[in-house]
C-alpha cells in the first residue's frame, strides 16, 4: 500500500536522517579523535582543531605504550581473569537457572526469593571488603573471579531461556532414564545457545572491564588488571610509568595525551574489533531481559 | 482421642520433613547443578550483610565483626550530624535528578526516531554507533572524556572557533563539571538504553498504523496515539528501576573523572563511603551505605507498590 507523503512529512523524513546522523557522529567521535591522537606527533598533537585526521602520523606513543613490561603483565592478567572468571559464572549461573526452571526442584520459589533479594539489598563497600578479608581472598587472584561467580540478572535470562524449552522434552528424556545433569548438559544447555551467547558475552565484558575488585582487594602489581593499569595513567597522570627513561624530549615524538590515548586504544582494541559481530548477541539480551522474570 | 489427633498431626509432620528431606534426595542431580550458585551467594552476598552489624558497633579490627563492643546509633547520630552529610546527600541527589532529567526522555526520543527510519541499513548503522560507548569501561570513557574537553581539547577548539576567547575548564569547575556527568551519561546511556522501547515498539501490531493512515492520521498523531500508549509500560517499568537507584548517582563515572577542585559537588554517599574504607573509618561509612541500602530497598518497593495499584501490575517489576 503506498500512501502520498505530506510536504510535513517530507520535511520530517529529512529531519530525522539529519538527527540520527548527529547522534551517530557524536557517538563515534571520541573515540575517533582518541585513535587520531594516538597516531599524532608531538606537533600535531598540540594544534587546535577536531583532529579527524593526524596531518603528521608516528608510531611513538605506542612505541613508549609497548616498551613498558607492566602492561603485558596486565593484559595477561586480564585475559586470564576473563577466560576462566567467564566459564567459571557461566556454569554456576546456568546450573542454577537449571535448577530453579524444573517443578521438581524443592522449595524453588523459596530458593528463587534467596537469589531475588540479593538484587535488592546487599551489604554495601565496606562490609563486603570486610567479608572478602575474612575469606583470606585479599591480594589473591581468586578474588578476581569467586564473587562473580553469580549474577542473579544473567541468571533470571538463562532461567527464562530453560523455561521456554517445552516440558515434553524433559519428560521424554526423563522416562529414557536421563538424569538431570544429563538432560542439563546434553539437551537444555545446546538449546539456549542464544541466551548463552548473550551472557557469555555480558560475563566477558564484565571482567574486561572490571578494576574496582583490583583497586579494593588486591595490591600486589603483578597482579594489577589492564583497566587498573589504564587507570593509573589516564586518572593520576602516572604517565612516568611509560615516560621514564625517555628524559630526552628533542628525540620523543609524543606527550602526555598521546601517550593516554594510545594506551586507551590498546585497552579497547579486543572490544573493538569483535564489536560489529557480538553487537547484535547483546540486544538480544536485552529483550531476553525485558520479558518479566 | 485428643492424644490421637495429636500423634497424628506430629507423624504428619515428621512424614512431611521426611518426604521433603527424600525429594532432595531424590534429585541429587538438579542440588549438584544448584549448589555452587547458592554457595557463593551465601559466601559472598549473605555473609556480606553481617558486616552491615558494624554500623551499630565500635568496629576494630583486631576483634572483627562480632567481638566488638555495641555502640547503638552513635555513628548514625554523628553522620547525621556531621556537616558531610548534607552535602554528599545533596549532591547525590542534585546529580542523580538531573541524570534523570536528563537521561531519561532521551532515549525514548531515539527509540521513536529510529522506529520512525524507513531505510533499514542507516537505522542499523545509527544503533551500532549509538551503543558502542556501553561497552567500554568508565576508566575507558573518563579518560575519553578528559581528553575531548580538556583546556585545548577539540570542544573547546570548536568553541574558539565560534569566536569565544577564553577557553573553558570543564573538569575545574563545579557547575561544569555535573554537566559532564550529563553529557557522557548521555553518550554512554542512550542507544543502550533505547533498545528496550525498540523492543517494545517492535511489537506493535502494523495494521494499526495502516488503519491510523487511512483515517487520515499522519506520522506525528500516530506516534502520539499509538507508538507512545505501546511503551507506556516500559516506560513505567523504567522508571520504577531508576527510582531505586535515586541515591546511587553513579559511583564508576564520577570516581574517573573527578578531582579534588570538584569535590564540594562531586561528592556523593558512594565515595564518600570509599574515602571511609581508604582511611578505615569503617563503622561509619559502613553506617553511611547502610542507610543508602535501606532508603533504596524502601524507594524500590514502595514505587512498585504504587505502579501495581495504578496499571493493575502490568507494569510492576516483582
Amino acid at each position: 500500500m503506498k500512501i502520498k507523503r505530506t510536504a510535513g512529512e517530507k520535511i520530517f523524513n529529512v529531519f530525522n536522517y539529519i538527527i540520527l546522523a548527529f547522534i551517530g557522529i557524536v557517538s563515534l567521535y571520541p573515540f575517533w579523535y582518541t585513535v587520531s591522537m594516538s597516531f599524532s606527533t608531538l606537533a600535531e598533537a598540540s594544534r587546535d582543531g577536531l583532529h579527524l585526521f593526524p596531518m603528521d602520523t608516528t608510531l611513538a606513543s605506542y612505541k613508549a605504550v609497548f616498551e613498558n613490561k607492566d602492561l603485558y603483565t596486565a593484559y595477561g592478567n586480564t585475559i586470564l581473569r576473563t577466560v576462566l572468571g567467564t566459564v567459571y559464572s557461566l556454569f554456576m549461573q546456568a546450573g542454577f537457572a537449571y535448577a530453579l526452571s524444573r517443578s521438581n526442584m524443592p522449595n524453588r520459589k523459596f530458593w528463587a526469593f534467596v537469589a531475588v533479594f540479593t538484587m535488592l539489598f546487599n551489604g554495601g563497600t565496606i562490609p563486603t571488603y570486610l567479608n572478602i578479608r575474612n575469606l583470606g581472598l585479599l591480594d589473591s587472584f581468586w578474588v578476581y573471579i569467586l564473587p562473580l561467580g553469580m549474577n542473579v540478572y544473567n541468571m533470571i535470562i538463562l532461567r527464562n531461556s530453560f523455561n521456554a524449552i517445552p516440558e515434553s522434552l524433559y519428560e521424554s528424556a526423563k522416562l529414557d532414564g536421563a538424569g538431570d545433569i544429563r538432560i542439563f548438559t546434553q539437551i537444555f544447555l545446546p538449546l539456549s545457545k542464544a541466551a548463552l551467547a548473550t551472557v557469555v558475552l555480558w560475563i566477558a565484558v564484565g571482567h574486561w572491564n572490571s578494576y574496582m575488585d583490583n583497586l579494593l582487594y588486591v595490591g600486589d602489581t603483578t597482579k594489577k588488571v589492564l583497566q587498573m593499569y589504564m587507570r593509573e595513567i589516564v586518572q593520576d597522570n602516572k604517565t612516568e610509568l611509560i615516560l621514564s627513561g625517555q628524559m630526552d624530549a628533542s628525540i620523543t615524538d609524543y606527550n602526555d595525551e598521546t601517550v593516554k590515548s594510545a594506551t586507551i586504544v590498546v585497552s579497547m582494541l579486543p572490544i573493538l574489533c569483535v564489536y560489529p559481530f557480538i553487537q547484535k548477541y547483546f540486544v538480544k539480551g536485552v529483550m531476553l531481559g525485558s520479558v518479566k522474570g | 482421642m485428643d492424644i490421637m489427633s495429636k500423634s497424628k498431626r506430629s507423624s504428619k509432620t515428621v512424614r512431611y520433613k521426611r518426604s521433603l528431606g527424600k525429594s532432595y534426595i531424590d534429585n541429587w542431580q538438579l542440588l549438584v547443578l544448584f549448589l555452587p550458585g547458592l554457595i557463593t551467594l551465601i559466601l559472598f552476598s549473605y555473609a556480606s550483610m553481617f558486616g552491615l552489624l558494624i554500623a551499630f558497633k565500635d568496629y576494630r579490627i583486631m576483634e572483627g565483626v562480632f567481638a566488638s563492643p555495641w555502640v547503638g546509633f552513635e555513628h548514625f547520630h554523628t553522620l547525621f550530624g556531621g556537616k558531610d552529610f548534607p552535602r554528599v546527600l545533596r549532591n547525590t541527589l542534585v546529580i542523580s535528578i538531573s541524570k534523570l532529567i536528563v537521561g531519561f526522555p532521551m532515549p525514548i526520543i531515539l527509540a521513536l526516531l529510529l522506529n520512525e527510519m524507513r531505510n533499514k541499513l542507516y537505522k542499523s548503522t545509527i544503533q551500532t554507533l549509538s551503543y558502542l560507548p556501553h561497552f567500554f569501561s568508565w576508566v575507558t570513557l573518563g579518560g575519553i572524556m578528559l581528553n575531548v574537553f580538556s583546556y585545548n581539547g577539540p570542544f573547546n577548539s570548536i568553541l574558539k572557533m565560534l569566536g569565544m576567547n577564553t577557553s573553558i575548564d570543564f573538569f575545574g569547575n563545579n557547575a561544569w563539571f555535573i554537566v559532564m556527568l550529563l553529557v557522557s551519561s548521555v553518550w554512554s546511556g542512550i542507544g543502550w538504553s533505547s533498545i528496550v522501547y525498540l523492543a517494545s515498539l517492535s511489537a506493535v501490531d502494523e495494521s494499526l498504523y495502516e488503519a491510523a493512515m487511512i483515517d487520515g492520521a499522519g506520522r506525528w498523531k500516530q506516534t502520539l496515539h499509538i507508538s507512545i500508549p505501546t511503551i507506556m509500560p516500559t516506560i513505567t517499568t523504567v522508571l520504577i528501576l531508576n527510582m531505586g537507584s535515586i541515591l546511587n548517582g553513579g559511583f564508576d563515572q564520577i570516581f574517573n573523572m573527578y578531582n579534588a577542585t570538584v569535590y564540594e559537588w562531586s561528592d556523593i554517599i558512594d565515595t564518600y563511603v570509599y574515602r571511609q574504607l581508604e582511611s578505615m573509618d569503617y563503622s561509619l561509612g559502613t553506617a553511611m551505605g547502610l542507610f543508602k541500602s535501606v532508603v533504596s530497598l524502601i524507594l524500590v518497593l514502595s514505587v512498585n507498590k504504587i505502579t501495581k495499584k495504578i496499571n493493575d501490575s502490568e507494569s510492576a517489576v516483582f
